[in-house]
């Protein structure tokens, strides 16, 4: 005969309410034996993490809620649980590592309710009512332990990009950005966004793109390009595109982008001769020297 | 069947003190009217402070507050007045400011060539809508010719 | 409100340059009193250039953009440049994202620089209006 649920539930409780700092113990325990550990946390930490989950189980039960809802609906506990799994996926635990130790609560857990239950059949009924309750918590466990593994790699790529586009000054109001790889959204807005702000510190006046890095110019990169160009322009500084290669200056001729806009030099050298010229001319008072 | 009277009404004990672990999110979602000029300059302050509540960088406030003058801008000047709704929402641990701007006027009779830059059907540069796609990360449109246009935007905050 | 005319900002006259500069904030009937003022009195005073310092405005979107397109067509027409100077990098970006670059619009990096476009010099100061030639 098995018991109702809220039966089954009162022995869960009881076990929660009475001998939290026990089950919280044996978690830790098992954790350690199973070597599930995630990386990097210390006994203490765990400990912690363990007491602050055994709390949040208790008053989730403590709504009426069927179990196998009890993980979705309350929010302390939804948020015990996300806050578990994000530890262990920026700790660098494997997938198989966290789930086990959600899995492991579930015997720490049973080993208590064992004294509640009065015989098997209310002993069965409270173990059914733990595998609801914790089957949900593993699987959002998963799904968050898979979410925080992508939110690390979208970090770690924007980092990536954050080195990867430095600007350099290279002249008294001359600044350049070596462009190497391709030139995506994201990385216009990176590359923008550090440029015009080293344009503004440094109060430049001509800011040279140099592409010799950048293996491929197609329609996408040109826009790019194009975009980038005008947000310098928007300062109120110029803008060169050097280092553009034969075999470049080619596609974009056969492509019929036009960069007639744009200020361009084969090398960087050359754009800084320019750069320099440029810089004269505005000089007031010095000799303009005609360029283009 | 058992009965436990009184289980279901025994309020949930507080939880203890060191196991409140929950979080402060500001989730909270506020609306604001679209009905007056003035409402367009109060839409960009909440804009901004929400953008900043969400922990945007100042590019990226400067994006979502241009999107939302623009929307509001349409839903005002060719929607006859609505309002805008800002949400903050949460997806992957990434934190995300969502804007919804509804009216109810006519409806955008051709969606394809409102995308368009230079499409135009009152002051401004044509550029509202097409432009506020490409400062957003996403964009939906839902508009019924006589019945009115919603349109939600959503930004992505970039972890830094 | 009972401003005057205009939107509210001061527009002063430095030689045959009108100066101005806008705050953090342009509602659109600004934008437009703004517009109609400088142009208005681009051709009454005779003027040859405008310089608009932007350093402070925190957004531009199609609207203001499409007024400082305007304007600068308009006071071309009379025959005055109009430079726009110290655009913020938040605001710069989200224009050309926008699809906007303000085409014909020039722009310096602060007033400074936007007085040198304009013929102004350093040292020059001192000598009101006289000297330099008009650079078309």
């Amino acid at each position: 005969m098995v018991l109702s649920e809220p039966e089954a539930r009162l022995h869960v409780l009881a076990a929660l309410r009475e001998q939290p700092e026990k089950i919280a113990d044996r978690w830790v325990q098992l954790q350690f034996e199973q070597a599930v550990l995630g990386g990097g946390l210390t006994e203490a930490e765990l400990r912690e993490e363990a007491d602050v989950l055994v709390g949040a189980l208790r008053s989730g039960l403590e709504n009426e809620q069927s179990a196998h809802r009890v993980v979705a609906t309350q929010r302390v506990l939804h948020q015990a649980i996300v806050d578990f799994s994000l530890r262990r996926a920026r700790g660098g635990s494997t997938p198989t590592v966290t789930s086990l130790a959600v899995l492991s609560l579930k015997e720490a857990l049973l080993e208590a309710v064992q004294q509640y239950a009065r015989d098997s059949a209310a002993l069965y009924s409270a173990a059914l009512l733990v595998n609801r309750l914790l089957d949900a918590a593993g699987a959002l466990s998963f799904e968050t332990y898979v979410e925080g593994r992508e939110e690390i790699i979208q970090r770690q790529s924007r980092q990536l990009l954050e080195v990867s586009t430095p600007v350099v000054r290279l002249w008294d109001k001359v600044l350049a950005v070596p462009l190497i790889g391709t030139l995506d959204t994201a990385r216009t807005q990176v590359v923008m966004e550090n440029l015009l702000h080293a344009i503004q510190r440094h109060e430049a006046q001509v800011a040279i793109i140099d592409i010799t890095g950048v293996p491929t110019v197609d329609t996408a990169v040109a826009h790019h390009l194009m975009q980038t160009v005008n947000a310098v322009r928007l300062m109120g500084a110029d803008c060169l595109i050097s280092g553009i290669r034969p075999p470049i200056a080619q596609t974009i001729a056969q492509l019929g982008i036009d960069l007639s806009p744009i200020l361009t030099r084969a090398t960087l050298a050359d754009a800084l001769a320019a750069a320099m010229a440029l810089i004269d001319r505005e000089a007031p008072g010095s000799g303009s020297a005609a360029i283009r | 069947m058992l009965h436990h009277g009184d289980h279901g009404t025994t309020p949930p004990a507080p939880a203890p003190p060191t196991a409140v672990t929950e979080p402060q999110r500001k989730d909270t979602a506020t609306t604001h009217p679209l009905r007056t000029e003035e409402d367009l300059l109060t839409v960009r302050h909440a804009v901004r402070a929400a953008a900043l509540n969400a922990g945007f960088g100042l590019v990226d406030q400067t994006r979502i507050v241009t999107a939302a003058s623009e929307l509001a801008r349409n839903a005002y000047v060719h929607g006859g007045g609505g309002s805008i709704r800002l949400e903050i929402i949460q997806h992957s641990g990434r934190l995300g400011l969502r804007l919804s701007v509804s009216d109810q006027g006519p409806g955008i009779a051709d969606l394809d060539a409102a995308f368009i830059d230079g499409y135009t059907t009152g002051a401004g540069l044509g550029h509202g809508l097409g432009g506020a796609r490409r400062l957003m990360d996403e964009f939906h449109v839902r508009t019924t010719p006589g019945s009115g246009t919603t349109i939600t935007a959503v930004r992505w905050a970039s972890d830094t | 409100m009972s401003a005057p005319a205009g939107a509210g900002v001061p527009i002063l006259r430095l030689g045959d340059v009108l100066v101005t500069g806008l705050l953090s904030e342009l509602d659109d009937k600004a934008a437009v009193a703004l517009t109609e003022e400088l142009t208005q009195r681009v051709a009454s005073e005779r003027v040859r250039g405008v310089l608009i310092d932007i350093s402070r405005l925190e957004l531009i979107d199609s609207f203001v953009a499409r007024a400082l397109m305007e304007l600068t067509t308009s006071a071309r027409l009379l025959g005055a440049r109009v430079v726009v100077c110290g655009m913020r990098p938040a605001v710069a970006i989200t224009l050309v994202e926008l699809g906007l670059a303000l085409t014909g619009v020039e722009t310096a990096l602060n007033a400074e620089r936007g007085m040198t476009a304009l013929g102004w010099s350093r040292g020059h100061l001192p000598q009101e209006g006289a000297g330099d030639a008009p650079p078309r």
